[in-house]
This record gives C-alpha cells, sequence and structure tokens, in this order.
C-alpha cells in the first residue's frame, strides 16, 4: 500500500525521526493558514508547497495546465503560498512516475523552509538475498538511487537487521561515520537512523525512502522528503491504516478486484484474461503477446475462489470497454474448476456476453466442470491446452 | 528415491478449517500418512478420521510425526511454522498465502540452526508421486519417474508437470517453494537436494520475475548439476516494472528481476529456456 508523503512523515514522527515543521491541506484557505502559522512559529519566511500524489519525481514534474510549474514550491510568505496553491490544486502534476497522463493534485504539504547544508539518502528494503530488513545509506542525496546503485554500487552504505535484536546503536554509527558526519550531525543521524529502522519493523513497512535527508547548517538532521511502503499483509494489525488509504490514487477497478481479493492490473490490450495463480496468470499474458495479441489485464481469481469471486472477476473483465474477447485459463488446485464453470456460465449469462470466451479448464474437478460449460448454452470455445487457447482466442478477438 | 518426502513421511496438519480438511483428505486418499489435526481448542475432535491435539507438541509426542503441512490463515501462519519447528519437524509445509513479510523474516531467524526445513509459504507444496502429496497440487497429473521440478508458482508447476507426464516423464519430486519475497527454501536449497539424489536425473525449474533467485541457481546449476540436463521456464516477460504481479514476490524493481535478465543467466549457464509455458514439457524432452 501506497501513502502520501505527509501521511509518512506522521508515522516517523511518532517514532522520533526528525521531520519539517508542516501541514497538509485541501484548499488553497487552509494553506494560507498553515503558512502563517509556520511562519509565526518557525521565524522563517519562506515555506515550500508540495503536490502530495502516490508518484516520485514531483519537484521536476511540471502541470499539465501550466508547463513552467513543478510539483514542489518554495515560497516567501503566506500570501504567495496561497497563490500556488490556487495554481496546484485540482490541477494535473506529469512526472517520470504519472505516465503522460499525470494525477491529479488533491492535496497539498505545506512545510517550514529549510537551511540546506547538505542532501543525503537513507532507507530500508526488505532484502531479498538476506531474507531480513536492511538499512542503506548513501552521501549522495537527491538523486535516484537505482542510478547510484547501477553506477558506484560501492557508494551504498547497507546494515542488515538482525530480527531478533532490532538496529543496534553500532549500526547506525556505522552508517553515519561512513557518510562522514561528525560531531552534531553524526549524533543526530545516528537518532535519526535507529528512529526511522523503529519506524520500517513497528509499522510493517515494505520500503522507505528519504530522500533527500539534510543537514542543516546547524548541523540537524531532517527527512525532507519520505516514501513509506506498506505491507499489505499486515493491515489486519493496523486498523488506523484505513485512514491513510486514499482511493483517488488508484485505479477503481484494481480497488474493486481488491475487495473481493481478486490480483487485478489493467493493462492496455483488448483479451481479458482470468486465471488461476499468479505465475499460471502471467504466463498467459506472456502467450497471449507471443501469438500476437495483447493483454488487457493481469487477473488471479486467488486459491480460494468461489462462485461469487469468479462472477465478479468475470464482470471486472467484461467491464472493460476495449475488451473484444476473454480468455479463462484455469488449472484446478484449490480451486476447483466446477466451481470455476459455474462462475463463468452465470457472470456470462447475467451480463448477457457479447464477446468471444475461450475456457481452458484442467485439474480438480474438471470432468464436471466441462460438463457444466457443455450443458450452459453458452456459445464458448474450448480449448485444449494453454498454447491452444491463446492461439484461439487471438483469432476469435481480431 | 526422491527428496523431502516418500511413503514414510508422517504429517500432521496444522490448522483444520474447511480448507485443511479438504486437501488433508486428498492427501489421505493419495496415499499419504496423514496422522493428525493441531487447533488449539480442538483437542479430542475427529479431523478426517484422524485425532485432533490442542499443539503440535503433543501432536508430534503421540503420533512420531516428522512432517507438518499448515492452512492457518496468514496472520496466525509464522506462529504455527516456529510451533512446528520447536518440536524439531523436519519437513514444514506451509500453503497459507499473505503472510506479513516481517513475520517471515522473524520466522526463518527462529528457523536458523535449528532442525527443520520449511518449504513455502504461498505454495502448492510438496509431492513424490505415488507415494506422499503434501499439499493442495492435483494428485492424479503426476506421475512416478527420475525428473525433479521446482517452482515458485503453484498453477504453473500443474501445467509443467502435467506436460511431463503426457509425454510420459515421471517425476521422483516436485517442490513448489512459493512466491512470497521470503520464502522458507529458494531454488538453490532444492536443487542441492536434486543434486545430491541419485533417483532425479533430471530437473525442470519454474521461475518468474522479481528477485534474483533465478541467478543463483543457474550458478548452482553451472557448478553442480553435471549430468543433470536442466529446462527453465520464466514466467512475466511481459509484465510491466513497478507492479506487483500477484505473488508479493513478483515485482519488477528499479529495473532488476526482469525476465530477459534471469533468461540470460539461465541460457548462459547452459540452461535449456522454454520459449512459452506450452514448451516447458516438449523443452526437457530435448534434452534426454
Amino acid at each position: 500500500m501506497k501513502i502520501h508523503e505527509y501521511q509518512a512523515k506522521g508515522l516517523l514522527k511518532r517514532y522520533g525521526v526528525a521531520v519539517p515543521k508542516g501541514q497538509p491541506c485541501f484548499k488553497p484557505e487552509e494553506v494560507k493558514q498553515a503558512a502563517e502559522e509556520l511562519i509565526k512559529e518557525t521565524g522563517i519566511p519562506v515555506v515550500v508547497v508540495k503536490a502530495q500524489i502516490h508518484a516520485g519525481g514531483r519537484g521536476k514534474g511540471r502541470f499539465k495546465e501550466e508547463p513552467e510549474l513543478g510539483g514542489v514550491n518554495v515560497v516567501r510568505g503566506a500570501e504567495e503560498a496561497s497563490k500556488v496553491a490556487r495554481r496546484m490544486l485540482g490541477k494535473t502534476l506529469v512526472t517520470h512516475q504519472t505516465g503522460p497522463e499525470g494525477k491529479q493534485v488533491n492535496r497539498l504539504l505545506v512545510e517550514q523552509g529549510i537551511d540546506i547544508d547538505r542532501e543525503m539518502y537513507v532507507g530500508g528494503v526488505i532484502d531479498r538475498t538476506a531474507q531480513r530488513i536492511t538499512m542503506m545509506a548513501c552521501a549522495e542525496g537527491g538523486v535516484e538511487i537505482e542510478t547510484v546503485a547501477a553506477r558506484s554500487p560501492e557508494k551504498i552504505l547497507r546494515q542488515t537487521i538482525d530480527p531478533a535484536v532490532g538496529m543496534q546503536p553500532f549500526q547506525a554509527r556505522n552508517l553515519a561515520y561512513g557518510l562522514g558526519l561528525q560531531g552534531d550531525a553524526n549524533k543526530n543521524a545516528v537518532k535519526f537512523l535507529l528512529a526511522l529502522a523503529e519506524t520500517f519493523q513497528r509499522e510493517d513497512a515494505s520500503m522507505a525512502e528519504i530522500n533527500p535527508l539534510v543537514i542543516t547548517k546547524s548541523g540537524q538532521v531532517m527527512a525532507l522528503d519520505a516514501k513509506i511502503g506498506l505491507d499489505d499483509g499486515a493491515e489486519h494489525r493496523h486498523p488506523d491504516w484505513k485512514e491513510l488509504q486514499d482511493r483517488s490514487e488508484e485505479e477503481p477497478t484494481e480497488l474493486e478486484a481488491k475487495s473481493f481479493d481478486l490480483s487485478y492490473v489493467k493493462l492496455d490490450g483488448n483479451i481479458g484474461c482470468m486465471v488461476n495463480g499468479a505465475g499460471l496468470a502471467m504466463s498467459t499474458m506472456d502467450i497471449i503477446k507471443e501469438f500476437g495479441g495483447e493483454p488487457a489485464n493481469f487477473l488471479d481469481v486467488g486459491g480460494a475462489a468461489d462462485k461469487e469471486r469468479v462472477t465478479a472477476a468475470f464482470k471486472i473483465i467484461m467491464r472493460d470497454p476495449h475488451v473484444k474477447g476473454i480468455f479463462v485459463n484455469i488449472f484446478g488446485g484449490i480451486v476447483q474448476c466446477d466451481i470455476v464453470a459455474q462462475g463463468v456460465v452465470d457472470a456470462a449469462k447475467e451480463m448477457a456476453l457479447a464477446v468471444p470466451l475461450v475456457v481452458r479448464l484442467e485439474g480438480t474437478n474438471v470432468e464436471m466442470g466441462r460438463k457444466i460449460l457443455k450443458d450452459s448454452g453458452l456459445n464458448l470455445t474450448p480449448a485444449d491446452n494453454m498454447a491452444d487457447g491463446a492461439k484461439k482466442i487471438v483469432e476469435l478477438a481480431k | 528415491m526422491s527428496i523431502l518426502c516418500d511413503k514414510n513421511t508422517k504429517v500432521i496438519v496444522q490448522g483444520t478449517g474447511r480448507a485443511g480438511a479438504f486437501h488433508a483428505k486428498q492427501c489421505l486418499d493419495y496415499g499419504t500418512q496423514i496422522v493428525a489435526g493441531v487447533a488449539p481448542g480442538k483437542a479430542g475432535k475427529d479431523f478426517i478420521g484422524k485425532p485432533t491435539f490442542d499443539t503440535v507438541a503433543q501432536a508430534v509426542e503421540a503420533t512420531g510425526a516428522n512432517c507438518s503441512v499448515i492452512f492457518v490463515p496468514a496472520p496466525f501462519a509464522a506462529d504455527a511454522i516456529m510451533e512446528a519447528a520447536a518440536s524439531d519437524i523436519a519437513l514444514i509445509v506451509c500453503i497459507s498465502e499473505g503472510i506479513p513479510t516481517q513475520d517471515m523474516v522473524q520466522a526463518k531467524r527462529y528457523l536458523q540452526g535449528r532442525r527443520s526445513r520449511l518449504v513455502g509459504p504461498n505454495c502448492p507444496g510438496v509431492i513424490t508421486p505415488g507415494a506422499a502429496k503434501i499439499g493442495i497440487m492435483p494428485g492424479y497429473i503426476h506421475k512416478p519417474g527420475n525428473i525433479g521440478v521446482i517452482s515458485r508458482s503453484g498453477t504453473l508447476t500443474y501445467e509443467a508437470v502435467d506436460q511431463l507426464t503426457r509425454l510420459g516423464i515421471g517425476q521422483s519430486t516436485c517442490v513448489g517453494i512459493g512466491g512470497d519475497q521470503v520464502p522458507g527454501s529458494v531454488f538453490v536449497d532444492i536443487l542441492e537436494l536434486f543434486a545430491a539424489d541419485p533417483d532425479t536425473r533430471g530437473v525442470v525449474m519454474i521461475g518468474e520475475i522479481g528477485g534474483n533467485a533465478e541467478e543463483d541457481a543457474a550458478r548452482f546449476i553451472k557448478e553442480n548439476m553435471k549430468g543433470k540436463p536442466v529446462a527453465a521456464f520464466i514466467a512475466g516477460k511481459t509484465a510491466p516494472p513497478g507492479k506487483r504481479m500477484g505473488h508479493a514476490g513478483a515485482i519488477i524493481a528499479g529495473g532488476k528481476g526482469t525476465a530477459r535478465d534471469k533468461i540470460e543467466a539461465l541460457e548462459a549457464a547452459g540452461i535449456k529456456v522454454a520459449p512459452n509455458p506450452s514448451e516447458i514439457g516438449r523443452t526437457f524432452a530435448s534434452l534426454i
């Protein structure tokens, strides 16, 4: 699950990670008030107005409506802050991560200006090699860490955390000294890193990135930006995550699919796919493409698909106006073919299926499944195997 | 012979709910020695004709079980894994899907230095055809033989096994290692067992996008699997970057973990890679 920068900073602050003073705002009037309060409180006349969208590259990004305007604006005074907020709210920001269609900005973060001395990078990941959390740091901040990793991997310092004891102070010192920090900056960085690791563990993060981490002229260490991903699997023990979800940021169909425990990713093609199992679903996309077709989606009905879920899956696929044909590819293990078949038949009848349908069934209760399809009176094309099915649907969807 | 399990393996089932009971019954019918169920608070109840115990320790004491298959809901699954490990269960097969990643990080830490091997979570399980089925795979598609199968994906494993069987190629043991980011066993762990098993004469390996377990496997195979032909398939050639394709582990991040990288690494190690999922069986057959 993705969350906004201001929400990530809220989580970090709870564990003692230093973040700039700031306030999320939804209306230009709120921006004015927030900026006035910040200026009064900090004595700094400079404030930063930052677009809050679930995509990186906001600073370099540009608004569709106003190609000169970026997603992060440093302004002087509350009046200027509310002026720029008016130009940002409700407008569409395009960054290298949003795609050309961009994302509408509905929330802003208004923050105090910071007197930056140096910019660095720190972050945490689930390290698949170590099978643990690894904290990373790099003296080069504000740039994409993947670029640094590809160009000069030795510049990225790492400390892997033993889950039995958590991050230890010596590990934070290894990173802080590795970054070349001395004196107060070093002490503050150690405190920062330990708090960041604690946030990562306690909040079930899947990734955390502080880029840039800034060292101020007075030796303070702060998260100027913050990006945190949360592990969907841990939602049950974080009831507060519900409030962090911004539904406007998500593809509505993907959200609906999620509510039925379906894993759905919308793609650009015209052949709808309903498959059980992620690996089989991915390779169904691959084989459709190999035979000259374009998949309209990835859809895994999952292990415990009952009739309702299969019906919901089918409806979601059929609602995509680009879909010119549907390929159902099921190899039943947990999923029983007869249940899938009944779900397909019910959904197709209910929605008066108007596009060609190719069904390939194999596995548990396959004979019962095939019989249900045969007796349904539906105009569908059975397939003997995956390649046969892919060929048939590509032909029929032309 | 085979790896991980055979007809002498005694299996307990942790999680005796609907899914656990359904699949345990299928395993029992296949010939697997299911000896007990474990569910706190349900001791004494009948579980598909076997006794139920409150704890793994009690079940092991009473039955001498050396394997556990876990169906408990994801929030409690890491606890179940550790409970099995605490009783020195040799093989723990975790079917449960959606376990929090950090729970698995902790469970793996707990397993360190213990005698248990974990397969899964989020996997179809392990089957030695004709001897023992410990998991949710459809038994009838398998055929006893000499080819090991190892995969990150459940249904794609069935696809591969089905193709092998139709070509008359039997399997020694088929292992689903699961699609999570922090799996109990990775390709190399299982390949080591296949390399040492005299009755496994070749291996079919099915990977997918995300991580670098396939690249590690390629290196291992090149060094250690001489005389045992290996064919592979990688799912997700057309997956868009940054999108999680169902499995927690199946995501191309920061330009890493693409199907192309993996296929190149495998081919460079002399492994034949099937061009599409319908060709997995024939690709392997062409090697023998």
